[in-house]
């Protein structure tokens, strides 16, 4: 058996919009295929249900919903399913909670990712993916625009 | 923008974002060590204030202790503000190029 580490991410990002439009941008694919590349996130979000990252016919992501309570909190196992260097290892753990702001108008939103083997490529590829990903979503929560290469 | 500027534009405060980048989760006395010749706690503790309200870093409560986790988000907001704009260009030049030497419009393409 690989043997777990406690290295974990833990990455926030503050964004001008409510609790019911972000869990909407992160739980449907007409949302997710406009801020996160092009991906696709298929799911009834019921817990034990599969939830899958697809990108044209090509399943990137299958993992399983461990907690979907709206507005608030989404959970999924995650493991990579293209054939990579980081494919071979066992599904990861991705925490999302949602937070409004007391007295603003803005949502924290607080990503966990743990679960990784120790000399996990799987945590070197994700530590650089989380943060353009919460970028690109936060742009276009708050701008209804895309980051890309528009003008 | 203007907190995230102020909390880099510090060298103790850049080293304590590097332990965190290496190794995550510290806690506050953990964090001290490295820099005990140099710092004291309520110093560290003053700075990681700034970095938290910057949101540099992310702080997770886990039991009595509070482990503290580098956030590059922001760090990231800088980089897509003003590197992504160079990145368009030298994308643009390149489909100039490939229209050029394919004699396809893929601009045209991009923008539909």
């Amino acid at each position: 058996m690989p043997k777990f580490t406690d290295q974990k991410f833990v990455y926030t990002t503050y964004i001008k919009t409510t609790p019911e439009k972000l869990w909407a941008a992160l739980t449907s694919a007409e949302f997710t295929r406009q801020y996160l590349f092009g991906i696709d996130v298929v799911s009834d979000w019921k817990v034990g249900s599969t939830m899958k990252f697809v990108k044209g016919n090509e399943t990137w992501v299958l993992g399983k919903v461990l907690a979907a309570n709206p507005y608030t909190l989404l959970s999924y196992t995650f493991h990579e399913e293209r054939t990579t260097e980081s494919s071979i290892e066992p599904p990861t753990k991705v925490t999302l909670e949602i937070e409004p702001e007391a007295g603003t108008e803005t949502v924290r939103l607080i990503v966990t990712h743990t679960d990784f083997i120790e000399n996990s490529k799987h945590y070197q590829n994700i530590s650089g993916g989380w943060p353009a990903v919460l970028s690109s979503l936060k742009t276009f929560l708050e701008t209804g625009r895309i980051l890309g290469f528009e003008s | 923008m203007d907190a995230v500027f102020k909390a880099l534009a510090d060298e103790s405060r850049r080293s304590i974002l590097d332990h965190l980048y290496t190794q995550g989760g510290k806690t506050l006395g953990e964090l001290c060590e490295p820099f005990a010749q140099i710092m004291s706690r309520q110093a560290v503790m003053k700075h990681l204030r700034i970095l938290e309200d910057a949101h540099l870093i992310t702080t997770v409560w886990s039991g009595r202790e509070k482990k503290h986790y580098l956030n590059p988000v922001p760090i990231h907001a800088i980089e897509t503000r003003w590197i992504r704009k160079f990145e368009k260009q030298r994308i643009d030049a390149l489909s100039a190029l490939k229209s050029a030497l394919e004699g396809t419009d893929t601009k045209g393409k991009k923008n539909a």
